[in-house]
């Protein structure tokens, strides 16, 4: 399935997490390319959440080990090769839109550490998830839609190689959420970005991923990996077409034997 | 926002009062409607049932006094502004730094916490005298009681404040890699002004209150040595005069920190 000689953005073997006596994840392999769009599906309590803590440095592996782009997961997170999309936008609320932005840039540059600029500027970005008109508008201001849109632009500022999401449209509207779903698909094929993107909506998944990663519960482990062979750009009318619907069933067959 | 959008509406209606304007000076006329009524039932009261003035002095008593006397509530008027302002300084600045080494190191915390709670149940009119004998007479011990009366409700304000940053933030933080010392400037200390201003709030009219608490102890001058003197001289309208000056600078402090916090806490 994965094909050889391709770049790698992130590489589990045997990688496994454990809080206490609970195992949140066990015996995880699995190679994802450079540029890839995987969506991550599961029951709740499967370890979604955590296989993205896991790769961003948040959680440590208990078993195994991961590398991103052939590096350590604390050298990734140093060189600022990933960043993170909460399900809360999770922006600072004192801070206007661009400030929110510009915060990445900001930390650590007084201790002198080198801080990858990206070819846009927080401004830019702002302008390419449409809120170049609402830079000095505070959080409070702004819809959850927008403030999530902020947070993806945060996320964008050092030209992350890999996007990891945590379920980022999860609490907003099914409206905003197909907006924010064409919006991000053209945002990874302008940048080039990986992306992890985990979710509990199966249409979401088929939506957005090149790859499904189906994981199952107790403990989280891989059930399958699904291709989704549909063409990119994806219109909203995709949805209604037989091999779409085809694929979201297969999916939650799947679903349910976890 | 709400400020501009007032001010259009003011703009496009220019003759004539816009319902906003009509309801915030509804909102004004019944609470002084009501204190102007007291103080005319207060006044015909005192008239009609010929209440001696040293009891009960009336309104347009006291207000002469203050007229007359102007001069003398002045005088010390200004030493208990300085005493409360200067423990109102020193106990939440106490409080704040104490509360960051709390948030620092549990170690600290469970070691102090308890003392300082101890501390706070001491009735503070209890310990006044302990530190006056301490500190004599001076500025220093009124500073202290101050102090002492402002610190406890802002410590507790502020441990909780800088606790209050949610996880994510913490999280975000850590994925970009902040220090320990970025983190709190850029992330708990924001986080944690709301909270500090509800405490400062408090602190504004309980450091007067220590002020005077010492000042009736052993002091000549402050507005807390006026209501003693005056009490015992049955000079009960420059006594009432005193008190509505003490209330008077509370107010003061409670306004000039609520426009701290509209100018600081903007979000």
């Amino acid at each position: 399935m994965h094909t050889e000689g391709r770049d790698i953005a992130a590489s589990l073997s045997g990688a496994g997490v454990r809080f206490g006596d609970f195992t949140a994840l066990k015996d995880i392999t699995l190679d994802i390319g450079a540029g890839e769009f995987w969506t991550i599906l599961g029951p709740s309590g499967c370890g979604k959440s955590t296989m993205l803590r896991l790769v961003s440095d948040l959680v440590p592996p208990a078993t195994g080990s991961v590398e991103i782009f052939g590096k350590s997961t604390e050298a990734a997170r140093l060189a600022r090769e990933f960043a993170f999309v909460f399900q809360d936008a999770t922006l600072l609320p004192w801070r206007s839109a661009l400030k929110n932005v510009e915060l990445p840039l900001e930390i650590g540059r007084k201790r002198g550490i080198a801080i990858p600029k990206g070819d846009r500027t927080p401004r830019e970005l702002l302008e390419l998830v449409g809120l170049g008109d609402r830079a000095d508008a505070l959080p409070s201001e702004m819809s959850g839609g927008m403030r999530q849109r902020v947070a993806i632009a945060r996320a964008l500022v050092c030209q992350p190689k890999l996007l990891l999401m945590d379920e980022p449209f999860g609490a907003l509207d099914e409206m905003t959420r197909d907006r924010l779903n064409l919006q991000l698909l053209d945002i990874w094929r302008e940048t080039g970005t990986t992306i992890l993107f985990v979710t509990h909506s199966i249409p979401e998944a088929v939506f957005l991923g090149q790859k499904v990663l189906m994981l199952m519960a107790h403990p989280g482990r891989i059930k399958e990996v699904v291709d989704i062979d549909l063409p990119y750009p994806r219109a909203i009318s995709l949805r209604e077409a037989p091999e779409f619907n085809a694929y979201c069933s297969q999916l939650r067959r799947l679903l349910e034997e976890c | 926002m709400a400020m501009s959008e007032a001010n259009v509406a003011r703009a496009s209606a220019p003759r004539g009062l816009t319902a906003k304007d009509r309801n915030r000076l509804i909102n004004i006329a019944i609470p002084v409607g009501t204190a102007v009524s007291l103080l005319l039932i207060w006044q015909a009261g005192v008239r009609l049932f010929g209440v001696p003035q040293y009891i009960a002095p009336a309104p347009t008593d006291i207000l002469s006094v203050f007229v007359s006397e102007f001069p003398l509530l002045m005088r010390n008027f200004w030493p208990t502004l300085i005493e409360s302002l200067a423990g109102f300084i020193v106990g939440n600045l106490a409080a704040i730094l104490i509360a960051v080494a709390f948030v620092h190191s549990r170690l600290v915390e469970r070691a102090f916490f308890p003392i300082a709670v101890f501390v706070n149940t001491i009735p503070i009119l209890a310990i006044a005298p302990i530190l006056v004998l301490i500190f004599g007479p001076g500025l220093t011990a009124k500073v202290v009681i101050a102090a002492l009366i402002c610190f406890f409700p802002t410590l507790v304000n502020m441990v909780r404040g800088l606790q209050s940053v949610s996880p994510q933030a913490l999280e975000l933080a850590r994925i970009l890699s902040a220090s320990k010392s970025e983190v709190f400037w850029k992330i708990r200390l924001p986080t944690s002004l709301p909270f500090l201003f509800s405490a400062l709030k408090i602190a504004a009219t309980t450091c007067v209150i220590g002020a005077i608490v010492g000042e009736w102890i052993g002091a000549n001058v402050g507005l807390g040595a006026l209501i003693i003197e005056s009490t015992f001289n049955f000079r009960s309208p420059l006594l009432y005069a005193t008190v509505f000056v003490s209330s008077g600078l509370s107010v003061v402090l409670f306004a000039a920190v609520t426009l701290a916090e509209r100018f600081i806490v903007r979000w």
